[in-house]
């Protein structure tokens, strides 16, 4: 009988190992279709009418012109006169068209009134947000906070914060919709293959159709990106289907740009004001922060800081600033990088004043970050190893000559990756061939990858032996792809599922082999006699043994179902950042970072490492360039664009080098996702190492040349 | 994996396209070859490298006759093939490969020269289609992905970006395989730094610019290697 728990190192042959993804020359080549890439014959083109202000009341909507536009089929109203849009950007109406140019021309010929109300969109500071805007969501203490500050012998003070950033996913959100009688088919870019039944059941009955969850059919083979912005549908999602119903045509909605920038995508702000001491020796032993943020009109909850060490003393406040911007969505690791950014820095800080390596000053406080200590002490010291930190690390304010200063910078993070719940259908066919299939997707994770390598360890097939379907409704359900929950989810029902079809296959050709099935393995695309490899048949020969039916098993996947040991939650990691900044210019520069990383057992290295390095850059990104610029004036967003949303480019980015913790420690714990801890603590690492290198703190992210500057203008190494 | 659709051999694609009809109507309004008339300036003061942009994006006859606003008979030379169909005078090369031709391997993602996603080659130099017109890419050669190499076959840059995963969710991937396409022509025995400085007008949310990096090394090495360009 094949055993369900993950291969000892020595007996594995593909997992662990560096496996490009199967889909990638699908994808180099062009000829990867996705949901924007769908043309099916008769399509519409649909383009959005917008609200331009961040707040108004509806007071009238006129699409006759554009009814009567010529190649207008249908026209669709996400709202109605008297009803309140929140933010600029918002969905009013939607109309589709033979070409995407008469769209566009019928879009503008909608005319839309508004009363404009009073709004908000700046978050910088909640004393100006007013009662109506300012939700104080917590107050919290441990311990004795003014005790803790008495004992402290050196305080460091400072106010730190970063601002909303978007997704900016490159496919932009949407769909293709086309109905087929009752069933709908929906090629749809999303993270949620599977989960999309109750949302379009409802949406459609709120636009009058009536349609059953039982009845859509979603199609996703790849998308071009979510980072948690896309689970739901969203209302044109469910407006494509609307429009291609009154039109009795396909329907084609992909959000402009634009449009995508202003409301499909919103990482939270954060800002604090940050009080934290130690004794001497560097003991911390009080924190006391007020921090704000903001996620749009409905808030996003409370981020509890300090991040990760778990200081004796402290009393926190947190509150929403209600703004009329787009709605929070998750972005990858929601929380944690706002959260990393505002305590690694405050403790820097304090490291700098009591004249602490930092290094030093957190090993120092391990034992404070709780069950991990272990972990974050042998990743910073792996870390440390790999950037050269003693060797090179300074006190604040590079000394060399010149306008060019280097720096380093540390911080640590955590997260949970737990795999979520799904299921895989593993078919064995009597000809040998081999099908696995869940209606899981690919985010650019490597999902087809992973499965297939997991499907053919277990098997003990070469990676071709196994055919990987993903991105259907028609394949068994599996979970959203969120909180790195993939990796774990999909190896751990398709482990499940290979198992049992591989041990109904044995059960089949044991006879054969004048032996029982628990005395029987797969390997080397060998049925054969554990411990006595003489006594084999090869795959095909045994896959003929079962007869004229395939052997088809479902494996359930994620912590409730029976593969629950393979898979565990909660991981660590250590990143060091190195930076040269120009005193003259305000330039910053990420040099070098270095990423040490605990994600349990490691599928494929390979795509593994990619995730990594996509998630330091994005950290880099985030650090350096991204802002979504809001003007309180006139209400609207300065850079709905990707001239002036900047995100950085391959001359942008440094060197990067990652490591995994693999040792048995780590490993046994089965496999934990892996897409979000990475892009923690970039933000944190490089500002600390902007800090050490310019002997001043940059508060604010993304450390631009302004910022920069006015940070030296106000002391430091200028 | 769902089937390689290359649709874009198909014979019934030849000719005008079955859209003429509906594409006649009077552009009102805004116009895409005003703005990029207007704008002109701004995209080539942008810090992105892809060569040729604005070269392509300047009306060569300035002072010719109007054309349009109605959908005119445009004939475009696509990977050696001369496809004929009817676009409004606004419509863009990526627009008229994307909606027109569905050929679909240059991705929209900003439409506004900023991403190197739409990336094709125009008479050997790497563009931004979302910004070209597409009656303005008439009597040059136009390469897409599609053209890159034979059914079934993966070009050596599309190769090495496999290799050395050089792409995420991919999406932004055809875009960068022809502007390293059009680089390595150029530039067959590029340094690590050249790549960096070279690829800079392409973007990539999923973070793959240390593979990218890799790839086109190794393509390089490759490529030289075999004796000549594929
Ligand atoms: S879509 Fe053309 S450059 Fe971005
Ligand atoms: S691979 Fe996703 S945007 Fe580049």
């Amino acid at each position: 009988m094949a055993d369900l728990q993950w291969p000892p190192a020595a007996n594995r042959h593909l997992i662990g190992k560096s496996i490009s993804r199967i889909d990638g020359p699908w994808k180099s080549s062009g000829t990867a279709k996705y949901s924007y890439d769908m043309n099916p014959p008769g399509l519409l083109y649909a383009k959005m009418v917008t609200s331009p202000y961040a707040h108004a009341k509806i007071t009238a909507i006129d699409t006759s012109a554009a009814e009567h536009a010529p190649g207008v089929h249908a026209v669709h109203l996400f709202t109605a006169v008297g009803k309140e849009v929140t933010c600029e950007g918002q969905e009013v109406a939607a109309v589709a068209a033979d070409t995407e140019e008469q769209a566009e021309d019928a879009a503008r010929l909608v005319r839309v009134e508004y009363d404009e109300l009073p709004y908000l969109v700046a978050d910088t500071d909640p004393t100006h947000a007013g009662a109506g805007n300012f939700r104080q969501n917590s107050e919290e203490t441990q311990g004795n906070p003014t005790q803790g500050f008495q004992q402290a012998e050196v305080v460091s003070e400072g106010e730190y914060g970063l601002p909303v950033i978007t997704h900016c996913c490159m496919e932009s959100h949407g769909s293709v919709a086309q109905w087929d009688g009752d069933k709908l088919n929906v090629w749809l870019s999303t993270q949620n293959v599977s989960g999309q039944g109750g949302e379009y059941a409802q949406g459609l009955s709120n636009a009058g159709i009536n349609f059953s969850a039982s009845n859509l059919h979603v199609d996703c083979q790849v998308m071009g990106g979510g980072f948690g912005s896309k689970f739901s549908a969203d209302t044109w999602g469910v407006a494509a289907a609307v429009l291609a119903k009154k039109a009795g045509r396909p329907v084609k909605l992909m959000l402009d740009r634009n449009v995508e920038l202003l409301v499909a995508g919103c990482r939270p702000s954060m800002h604090g004001k940050i009080r934290v001491g130690a004794k001497r020796d560097g003991t911390l032993v009080a924190w006391e922060s007020q921090s704000w943020g903001t996620g749009g009109v409905r808030g996003f909850g409370v981020p509890p800081i300090p991040y990760i060490f778990d200081i004796p003393n402290y009393s926190r406040t947190h509150a929403n600033v209600l703004t009329n911007i787009g709605a929070a969505r998750a972005w990858r690791a929601p929380n944690h990088p706002q959260m990393c950014y505002l305590t690694m820095t405050a403790l820097e800080d304090l490291a700098a004043k009591l004249g602490m390596d930092p290094l030093d000053f957190f090993l120092k406080n391990i034992a404070l970050t709780g069950e991990r200590a272990d972990y974050y002490k042998q990743e910073l010291q792996q870390a440390a190893e790999m950037i050269g930190w003693k060797q090179k690390w300074h006190p604040r304010g590079d000394k060399t000559p010149g306008s060019i200063k280097r720096g380093l910078g540390l911080s640590i993070h955590t997260w949970g990756g737990a795999g979520h719940q799904g299921f895989c259908r593993t078919t064995i066919h009597p000809d040998g061939s081999v099908e696995v299939a869940t209606g899981s997707q690919d985010l650019g994770t490597g999902t087809r990858t992973v499965i297939g390598i997991v499907a053919a360890e277990t098997l003990g097939l070469p990676l071709e032996g196994v055919q990987v379907e993903i991105g259907d409704t028609k394949y068994p359900p599996d979970g959203a792809s969120g909180g790195s929950s993939t990796v774990g989810g999909v190896t751990s029902s398709t482990r499940v599922a290979a198992t049992d079809a591989l041990n109904q296959l044995l059960a089949k050709v044991a006879p054969s082999l004048g032996t029982t099935p628990d005395k029987l393995e797969a390997a080397q695309g060998q049925i054969r006699v554990i411990g006595d490899p003489s006594k084999a048949i090869s795959w095909k020969q045994a896959c003929a043994k079962m007869g004229a039916t395939p052997i088809v098993a479902q494996g359930q996947g994620g912590s409730r179902g029976p593969g629950r040991a393979l898979i565990s939650a909660g991981v660590g990691g250590a990143q060091m950042a190195e930076v040269s900044v120009d005193v003259d210019t305000g330039v910053v520069r990420m040099e070098k970072m270095v990423a040490v990383q605990d994600c349990g057992l490691v599928i494929d290295s390979k795509t593994a490492e990619s995730q990594v390095f996509g998630a330091c850059i994005m950290g880099t990104c985030y650090a350096l360039h991204e802002e979504k610029i809001m003007d309180q004036q006139t209400g609207t967003c300065l850079n709905p664009n990707m001239e002036f949303y900047k995100l950085g480019g391959i001359d942008d980015i440094g060197d990067i080098v990652v490591h995994f913790m693999t040792d048995p420690m780590y490993e046994n714990r089965g496999v934990i996702g892996l897409g979000e801890p990475p892009v923690v603590s970039p933000g944190a690492a490089i500002s600390n190492a902007v800090a050490n290198a310019i002997g001043v703190r940059v508060p604010e992210l993304p450390m631009t040349p302004d910022r920069v500057l006015a940070a030296l203008g106000k002391g430091g190494q200028a | 994996m769902p089937d390689q659709d290359e649709r874009h051999d198909s014979p019934e694609s030849e000719g005008s396209d079955g859209e003429a009809g509906s594409d006649q109507k009077p552009s009102k309004g805004f116009s895409r070859r005003q703005f990029i008339k207007g704008t002109g300036l701004a995209v080539s003061a942008s810090v992105f490298a892809t060569e040729g942009l604005l070269k392509a994006a300047a009306p060569d006859q300035a002072g010719a006759g109007v054309e349009g606003p109605g959908a005119v008979k445009v004939q475009l030379r696509i990977n050696g093939q001369l496809r004929q169909l009817q676009v409004e005078p606004r419509v863009t090369l990526l627009d008229a490969l994307r909606n027109r031709l569905d050929m679909t391997g240059a991705k929209k993602v900003c439409d506004r020269a900023s991403c190197g996603a739409c990336t094709v080659i125009l008479d050997g130099r790497p563009v931004y289609s979302c910004t070209v017109l597409a009656i303005d890419a008439q009597g040059k050669s136009i390469e897409t992905i599609e053209g890159l190499a034979p059914k079934g076959t993966l070009h050596p840059v599309s190769q090495a970006f496999v290799d050395n995963d050089a792409q995420q969710c991919g999406f932004c991937t055809p875009g960068f395989v022809m502007a390293v396409k059009a680089y390595l022509d150029k530039h067959p025995h590029p340094t690590a730094d050249e790549v960096k400085a070279s690829l800079n007008g392409n973007l990539c949310r999923c973070g793959t610019y240390m593979g990218v990096r890799q790839a086109v090394l190794e393509a390089a090495t490759k490529m030289t290697r075999k004796g000549g360009r594929a």
